[in-house]
């Protein structure tokens, strides 16, 4: 059957033999291709684990360097503090001016941990053995009916941090804060603006999981869909709580 | 498959054939670079001398020309054709995968990579022109359009270059990543992975992690160009007799964010030749790299090094002095596994009576530019050297030896001894063997002068020589030699370039495993285009002590000498 699924952990006795049906003991000498280094623990290499595990290799790396992205913009953040300009009275005038953070912030930190909360609900929905075998079975799809409405929760919770972040970038510029106004704005700007079109492209990539949850016919795809989505979702929120930290904290 | 069948064929995923247009992008760029190559050397001998259409160039054209020519040579040469354009060659025959992780992102990839050509190169045609502030760019340089002709819109461009090139190095070597790790072939463990596979995995990470750096600072950039901000743009800024309010930024911000990548980078292009480097003496020795595991591991190490030593190319910036130190260590620290690579090549051609077909040439310029240029890397790691050298022509000695002449080499090495795969086609031996020797005092006719011109105190980027002030009028005659070995080595390259085209057309096809090679890409499973997956076996010798190819299963190993024609052989 063409899909992952998560074992309960009282399923977990045996040995996992993958879908090579291995002997318990292995007699030939050399293990069958001259060496070492069980390779072949994947036995089979198009299984859709395997595919997978390939998926999230790649979403792993992209983030790796989604997260050198974001390092680079935050080490402007620590050079900020020795922003200054010497005056006319050859003073060094420090232009580093605390940015007041807008409480509505807060209101949209919660809001994404609670959209990272219901996009891991989603992601499990697919994985959960019974339903998928119900798919499979020509039982309709348990798996899909169960995960749509957290996913759609997600994209509205997500929907919800982004018009957050739109009204709190409102708040500054009505107080006369914009990008360009001084070292912290630019940095305040930069970085909230940075999360938010990845944020954005998140949303794109939970609308086209969702659709993919109906149109795609393979079971594997629809949960490969979905769980990359949801590892960059997870992603995404974690620099949100450091960022929000260093806004919040280190000014 | 039906659905490839049905792409037209210029939208192919077919890696072989992408390698192929990787292969002409890189040409195209070669030649451009080339060009403006040759206009320095011709302007800084004969600075009177007025260039047909153009005319005497002005110093500002001297900087456009010298900030051309280093972007398109590190990006679309160096680091497009070892790195992206080799691999979509042979690198999932030698895994014995059965195709790339993610052939569509693979694909697309190499058509950001030509968006990004076009988009640089039209930095030539708007008006002002291509940027001047080099392939580094610093601001405030770069920052402020005010600054000099082609920074404003040439600037733009040359960072909207930058960035596609970004994303398309990250697309292509995610996809890399996951082959190498992912989709290897029955049989294919990390030990008999080749050493140009394991080159290209810490390449390919190294290009996440630094390519990655290089787009947010060129978000930054962009930020300061266009949204008012100054990250980069210090204060009290005064530009052309206008004060500029509003700095409070600091260009060393953009020192520190730029090289950062840019060290990674240079590492980029080089692991790739060092693994070829390896398999190609390997072949041509009919020697196994003495302990495979130990040059594995120096390779992982030099990139896992690479990513500290970024201060090194900024000591005489003002940074702290201990810091200076600190990157001097690092820098001293990854002169280690180099140099152990270096000696295991050279244990490798210890009586290794290696058979000097061209490939095998090139390879040995590759040492030889490597271990020439390389040996002036710890002189310029030392700070208080560094004081000195820096921003002279032994800096520019120092990296087009290491970096171009070496990394130009394995590139040739690469061309040479891969051709079979591409044409099926030898190359011609004797007009290979004259490319070499030409292009090889070529090279060194063109750079080695060069660390006596910089010892001497001669400075980079400066147009002009001989001026009403400062005068290097003494090492024209320098810069003459110099440019005349330039026109040699420029000339040279035609009859590669006649060998290639002329090779292809030949009647006679290449033998099967020309080179005798024992990796998987030359495995008849694999010829001409049928992607089959050999299972992959470890090392084992004949009884005469050749090398039994990777694909041939253990049981058929002939008790006799394998036979071949023109063997040194090994007694």
């Amino acid at each position: 059957m063409p899909a992952t699924f998560t074992r309960h952990q009282v399923e977990v006795e045996h040995r996992d033999t993958g879908y090579g049906g291995k002997p318990p003991v292995d007699r030939r000498p050399t293990g069958g291709g001259g060496g070492d280094d069980n390779w072949d623990s994947h036995s089979s290499r198009r299984g859709p684990r395997e595919l997978l595990i390939r998926y999230r290799l790649a979403v792993l790396s992209a983030l790796a360097g989604d997260f050198v992205f974001f390092a680079v913009l935050v080490s402007a953040f620590f050079v900020r503090p020795t922003s200054g300009h010497i005056d006319a009275s050859a003073s060094f005038i420090s232009d580093w001016h605390p940015l007041a953070i807008p409480p509505i912030l807060w209101i949209n930190t919660a809001i994404l941990l609670l959209s990272t909360v219901t996009i891991e609900i989603a992601r499990r929905q697919l994985f959960h053995e019974i339903d998928v075998m119900e798919e499979w079975l020509g039982l309709g799809r348990p798996a899909v009916r169960r995960a749509a409405p957290w996913l759609l929760a997600t994209i509205l919770l997500g929907g919800l941090f982004l018009a957050g972040q739109w009204i709190a970038w409102q708040q500054l510029a009505s107080q006369g804060l914009f990008f360009s106004t001084n070292p912290n704005s630019h940095f305040f700007y930069l970085v909230t603006g940075a999360h938010g079109v990845h944020l954005f492209l998140g949303i794109f990539a939970l609308i086209f999981a969702f659709v993919a949850m109906f149109q795609f016919k393979r079971v594997e795809l629809r949960q490969i869909a979905l769980d990359c989505t949801t590892w960059y979702w997870h992603a995404m929120s974690v620099f949100w709580l450091f960022l929000f930290t260093l806004l919040v904290c280190f000014q | 498959m039906t659905l490839a069948t049905r792409r037209p064929r210029i939208l192919t995923t077919d890696p072989i054939a992408l390698a192929r247009l990787y292969l002409f992008l890189g040409l195209a760029a070669v030649i451009v670079g080339t060009l403006l190559s040759l206009i320095i050397r011709i302007h800084r001998t004969w600075p009177a001398f007025a260039f047909p259409l153009a005319g005497v160039p002005t110093p500002e054209q001297y900087l456009a020309v010298v900030t051309m020519h280093g972007t398109l040579m590190v990006f679309f040469v160096l680091t497009v054709v070892p790195q992206f354009a080799f691999p979509n060659l042979v690198l999932p025959q030698q895994l014995g995968a059965s195709g790339m992780a993610f052939p569509r992102v693979n694909a697309t990839a190499f058509w950001i990579f030509l968006a990004s050509l076009l988009v640089l190169l039209s930095a030539f045609f708007v008006p002002l022109g291509a940027p001047i502030s080099g392939w580094t760019s610093y601001p405030p340089f770069s920052a402020i359009a005010a600054t000099g002709p082609g920074q404003g819109a040439g600037m733009d461009l040359w960072l909207a270059a930058i960035t596609l090139f970004c994303l398309a190095a990250i697309a292509a070597s995610i996809n890399f990543l996951v082959t190498i790790v992912l989709r290897r072939g029955p049989g294919m463990t990390w030990s008999r992975l080749p050493l140009t596979a394991w080159s290209w995995l810490a390449s390919s990470a190294l290009t996440v992690i630094a390519f990655s750096a290089l787009l947010a600072a060129a978000v930054m950039l962009l930020a300061d160009r266009h949204f008012g901000t100054s990250f980069f743009i210090p204060p009290g800024e005064v530009i052309n007799g206008i004060a500029r309010p509003g700095g409070s930024g600091s260009p060393m911000l953009w020192l520190q964010l730029f090289w950062f990548f840019g060290h990674p980078e240079v590492y980029i292009s080089i692991l790739p030749g060092m693994g070829l480097t390896s398999l190609l003496l390997a072949n041509f020795t009919r020697r196994p790299v003495p302990a495979p595991r130990f040059m594995i591991a120096a390779t992982l190490l030099i990139g896992v090094l690479g990513l500290g030593v970024w201060g090194h190319h900024i000591f005489v910036s003002g940074m702290n002095p201990y810091a200076g130190t600190a990157f001097g260590l690092t820098t001293m620290a990854i002169a280690i596994p180099s140099s152990a690579e270096v000696l295991m090549w050279l244990l490798m051609l210890f009586r290794g009576r290696i058979q000097l077909r061209t490939p095998a040439l090139f390879t040995l310029g590759f040492l030889s530019f490597f271990i020439s240029g390389g040996l002036t890397g710890p002189i310029l790691a030392q700070p208080a050297l560094d004081a000195y050298l820096h921003n002279t022509f032994f800096v520019v000695a120092h990296f087009h030896l290491v970096m171009a002449m070496a990394g130009v080499f394995s590139i040739f090495a690469g061309i040479y001894y891969w051709y079979p795969l591409l044409t099926g086609r030898l190359m011609n031996e004797a007009l290979g063997h004259l490319h070499f020797w030409l292009s090889l005092v070529g090279a060194y006719g063109v750079f080695f002068p060069m660390h006596f011109a910089g010892l001497a105190g001669e400075p980079r980027h400066y147009a002009q020589l001989a001026g009403p002030i400062e005068s290097f009028a003494s090492l024209i005659p320098v810069e003459r030699g110099i440019t005349f070995a330039a026109f040699m080595l420029i000339a040279a390259q035609f009859i590669f370039l006649f060998n290639i085209f002329h090779s292809a057309r030949r009647r006679a096809s290449a033998p099967e495993n020309p080179w005798r090679a024992a990796t998987l890409e030359w495995s008849p499973i694999l010829h001409p285009t049928t992607w089959g997956s050999p299972t992959a076996y470890g090392p084992e010798f004949t009884a005469s002590g050749d090398f039994v190819p990777q694909w041939q299963p253990r049981a058929e190993i002939p008790a006799s000498p394998v036979s071949s024609s023109g063997d040194s052989g090994v007694s």
